[in-house]
């Protein structure tokens, strides 16, 4: 991938501390060797077909472009600011109001914030790698990325409406970094939707995000993800969640494209008290694969963790869910629950489930479950009974299977988009 | 190893000898030595004047377990500690396999005494292979079993003097490069059992074998496979006991079951090897259309047990079931679990796992379940319950499933959990004291699956799991 390292992003002017992530980035993704199929973290992956060679940073989109990708990011209308990016250029920035502004909420593009608030920045950016195989290409990012939006809330202030972010590629063979730091200080309430998007059908792409969620004593944080890249894209996102004593966090992520899309989402629990929900809905067809790896370690006791994640598959698709669950020595009454469930639409398709667990402590609830199966033919057969066509039923029951994580983006607004994307995507091919 | 643990080992060695005129080692009439080479496996073959086909498997087993690389990349650590280069490979008293219990060397009873085979015996359990060492030292069968021409042989008379039984099968269901421990046992096997059921008879009782390991740093290989020809049915027992010693042992085993059209083996494991044994063993059964194979396994003993029993559902309507239950004490590791390959459509399986973490025990589920896309109506429901008694045991849950084709079904679930504090004050309450109602809750846990063995095997069962329990509350 030597196009996109003579690329340097623009340095001038930069902290030293961010100088010394940005090289150490780079270190680990050119000393780091590429992940191999005898790697566990990346078992069943079709890491043979893992190429990102000829990406690079694009140049910027024209301003007709950009003018037309901000018309199109129109998933969430009421909201408390927004920004988009078009292969990482900032094409739109609907700020915070002044009311939210004096009580001391900070919403700015990455740049912007670690020239406004260096040392807000220091503490918390780039501060979270992965564990779950993508050190590589955490270090591609820390050492390339320039767009993204940094929320932070201050102690005490709640905030309704949520904050929207839209991230998308443009050129041919582009690479994007992009980069969601939330960062909610004690007994604050905020929310963020984050949207993936690519401008056409047929524009290849790179994305590396990485998305950081820092969840202080009583702190609650709701965070959608909308992923529908075309399929051209192969794709990164490399999340943490931390989550202290007595927060409420809350992850929901519809994942709809991408040719092959790679999802590392960690929690960790820091704090008694903490309640953090994760939830996944992913449409697969064609030769797409989604291969989502997700840990939750509980350092602390007295905590819930409860982690669903739903995946239907058509064609020739293939989804590998790879789960920990870590009960750290000691924390004791946690609470901690993994699910996935797949439905296999076609008999080509391939689930993979590797549900683990690694329990430390004795005084623990914990369970996890898979399960793979096609649509239940009596639920079928009850419907047709009644008159409702083979399709139709087939159409229901896949709809149900959704709606379960669909109604947790608590948002008719963009439940309905949800839905509408999925429709787009695969109502045709049910039959 | 310091002098004085020599001396307290020697110790122990006169004390076990002297009672049975039981001399060690000069006793052991073949030594292939510490160590394994080229020489130590020609001099196994040797010794029990194999077939050169027998001799050139072992070699090319030696050379496939020289390459592989151990498994440690995602297996215990604890797999370093074993020196290859410091182990018997071969001992054996040069002892054919003896016919009549009057036959069988004193020495060697009393220790049988101990473990309680004649009892075992008494209740007319069909026949008894118990292995002393490398070689079977007493072999019976009831003569109604042999009319019926049931041959239950060990591993080296199976092989030369029923190869057109028994060849065709022999490292066919578990290939030697499989995995670096099934090479292993490749190249050195000696003892186990071969068992061959002819088509149509079914065993009402049960087939036994007791194996166990008496000479320091002396792994024992044996090798087992067991044939049911069409409609057959075969419940095959092993259980194991070892006394202590100083320094690590290993205990390597293949086996290999085959259950052809319509057939049913049930192979029922106790393992209770002393809690320095590594115990690495690959056991895999062939269910061709409508026979069904069946793993019960217990484990409870050794330092670190890997072990993952496996069935191939080859044939139409096949069925593969494994249920295990796994005691961990202080310094155990039980890395056990379950594979199932479907390969054919309306194959089912079923693994019900049950494991219990005492003090810092650790017990790991690993499991396997594969359905290919090209397979219709295939189903596969796999649970896996953990129990932890103290604050600090520990359990893992590690399965990997991949499901395509139509109609096929997977579940799996696994909880975690405690004996709850409610439970124990009830019992308390009515008298019991705290280790009593620990032990109860513990035997309400893995209950269920008692059941599925055989009577004496359960008794035997909860004796041991109130021996684990003694000490563990309070």
């Amino acid at each position: 991938m030597t196009t996109v390292l003579e690329q340097a992003t623009n340095t001038t002017n930069q902290p030293a501390w961010l100088s010394a992530r940005r090289d150490g980035g780079k270190a680990q993704f050119e000393m780091l060797p590429a992940p191999t199929a005898r790697d566990e973290r990346w078992r069943f992956a079709s890491v043979g077909k893992l190429s990102i060679d000829g990406f690079a940073p694009a140049a910027n989109p024209t301003a007709d472009t950009l003018t037309g990708l901000v018309g199109r990011s129109n998933l969430v209308s009421d909201r408390a600011g927004q920004l988009v990016f078009a292969d990482d250029m900032q094409a739109q920035f609907e700020g915070i109001s002044e009311q939210l502004a004096a009580q001391g909420v900070i919403y700015l593009p990455v740049l912007d914030a670690i020239a406004q608030h260096p040392e807000l920045m220091e503490k918390y950016f780039l501060q979270e790698s992965t564990e779950l195989g993508s050190e590589k290409y955490f270090g591609l990012h820390a050492e390339l990325v320039k767009a993204g939006s940094i929320l932070f809330v201050p102690k005490g202030v709640e905030i309704e409406k949520p904050f929207v972010n839209y991230y998308w590629t443009s050129g041919e063979k582009a690479a994007v970094f992009p980069h969601t730091l939330i960062i909610a200080e004690a007994n604050s309430n905020a929310s963020v939707v984050d949207i993936f998007f690519s401008e056409t059908a047929t524009n290849q792409a790179l994305n590396v995000s990485v998305s950081n969620i820092h969840a202080a004593n009583g702190a609650k944080v709701f965070r959608k993800v909308v992923q529908d890249w075309n399929e051209k894209t192969v794709s990164f996102q490399l999340d943490t969640t931390i989550a202290e004593r007595d927060t409420l966090v809350k992850n929901v992520a519809v994942n709809i494209g991408a040719e092959r899309a790679r999802f590392e989402n960690q929690t960790r629990i820091e704090g008694p008290g903490a309640d953090v929900k994760m939830y996944s809905l992913t449409v697969a067809e064609e030769t797409q694969e989604f291969d989502q790896r997700t840990f939750q370690t509980h350092n602390a006791g007295n905590a819930v963790s409860d982690l669903l994640y739903k995946n239907a598959l058509l064609d020739n698709a293939r989804t590998i869910f790879s789960g920990l669950i870590k009960v750290a020595e000691g924390a004791q009454q946690t609470d901690a629950y993994q699910t996935n469930r797949n439905l296999l639409l076609d008999p080509t398709a391939e689930a993979n489930a590797l549900p683990g667990l690694e329990i430390l402590a004795n005084d623990v609830k914990c369970s996890h479950g898979a399960t793979t199966g096609n649509v239940d033919s009596e639920e079928l057969f009850y419907m047709m009974q009644r008159g409702i066509a083979k399709r139709d039923a087939m159409k229901l029951m896949v709809f149900g299977f959704f709606e379960e994580v669909i109604e947790k983006v608590d948002s008719d607004e963009l439940a309905d988009n949800l839905r509408e994307l999925i429709r787009n995507k695969f109502e045709s091919k049910i039959h | 190893m310091s002098e004085t643990d020599t001396e307290i080992q020697d110790e122990a060695i006169n004390v076990d000898t002297e009672k049975g005129n039981f001399k060690y080692p000069e006793n052991y009439e073949f030594d292939a030595g510490v160590g394994l080479t080229e020489d130590t496996v020609k001099y196994i073959s040797n010794v029990k004047d194999e077939d050169q086909w027998i001799l050139d498997f072992r070699l090319k087993a030696l050379e496939i377990f020289q390459k592989k690389p151990m498994p440690t990349k995602w297996a215990d650590k604890d797999l370093e500690n074993i020196h290859f280069d410091e182990i018997r490979y071969y001992l054996s008293k040069g002892q054919v396999p003896a016919r009549t219990w009057d036959e069988v060397p004193d020495d060697v009873k009393e220790t049988f005494e101990r473990l309680g085979i004649p009892e075992q015996e008494r209740k007319f359990l069909a026949g008894v292979e118990a292995q002393f060492d490398s070689e079977a030292s007493y072999s019976r069968m009831k003569e109604d079993l042999e009319k019926e021409g049931v041959i239950f042989v060990g591993s080296t008379e199976g092989l030369m003097k029923y190869p057109e039984i028994f060849k065709p099968y022999f490292g066919k269901v578990i290939p030697t490069s499989d995995n670096k421990f099934s090479a292993l046992n490749s190249a050195t096997f000696s003892g186990g059992s071969f068992i061959y059921v002819p088509k149509g008879v079914k065993l009402k009782q049960p087939l036994q074998a007791y194996f166990r390991i008496n000479a320091e740093n002396f792994g024992q290989f044996e090798r087992t496979l067991i044939i049911a020809d069409e409609g057959a049915e075969i419940t095959y027992m092993e259980g194991c006991t070892a006394p202590k010693f100083e320094t690590a042992t290993l205990h390597s085993a293949v086996v290999e079951l085959v259950a052809l059209k319509g057939a049913k083996i049930q192979y029922i494991t106790v393992q209770n090897w002393s809690s320095n044994v590594f115990n690495l063993v690959t056991k895999r059964g062939m269910a061709d259309e409508g026979a069904e194979v069946k793993w019960i396994d217990c484990n409870i003993g050794s330092r670190l047990t890997m072990k993952y029993p496996g069935v191939v559902l080859k044939g139409k309507g096949a069925r593969g079931e494994v249920l295990s239950i796994a005691l961990a004490n202080d310094g155990q590791h039980q890395d056990t679990g379950a594979k199932m390959m479907h390969l054919a459509d309306n194959t089912t399986s079923n693994i019900i796992s049950k494991s219990i973490s005492i003090g810092k025990g650790r017990s790991t589920y690993r499991g396997q379940v594969h359905m290919p896309k090209h397979l219709k109506n295939c189903k596969n429901n796999t649970e896996c319950d953990a129990l932890l008694i103290n604050t600090n045991s520990r359990t893992d849950t590690y399965p990997a499933i991949t499901t395509r084709g139509e109609n096929n079904t997977v579940q799996h679930e696994a909880s975690v959990s405690k004996v709850s504090a409610e439970q124990i004050f009830y019992m308390m309450q009515r008298g019991l004291n705290e280790g009593e109602a620990m032990s109860l809750a513990v035997n309400g846990f893995v209950n269920e699956l008692m059941k599925a063995f055989p009577m004496e095997y359960s008794v035997e069962l909860k004796r041991l799991i109130d021996m684990e329990m003694e000490g563990s509350v309070g």
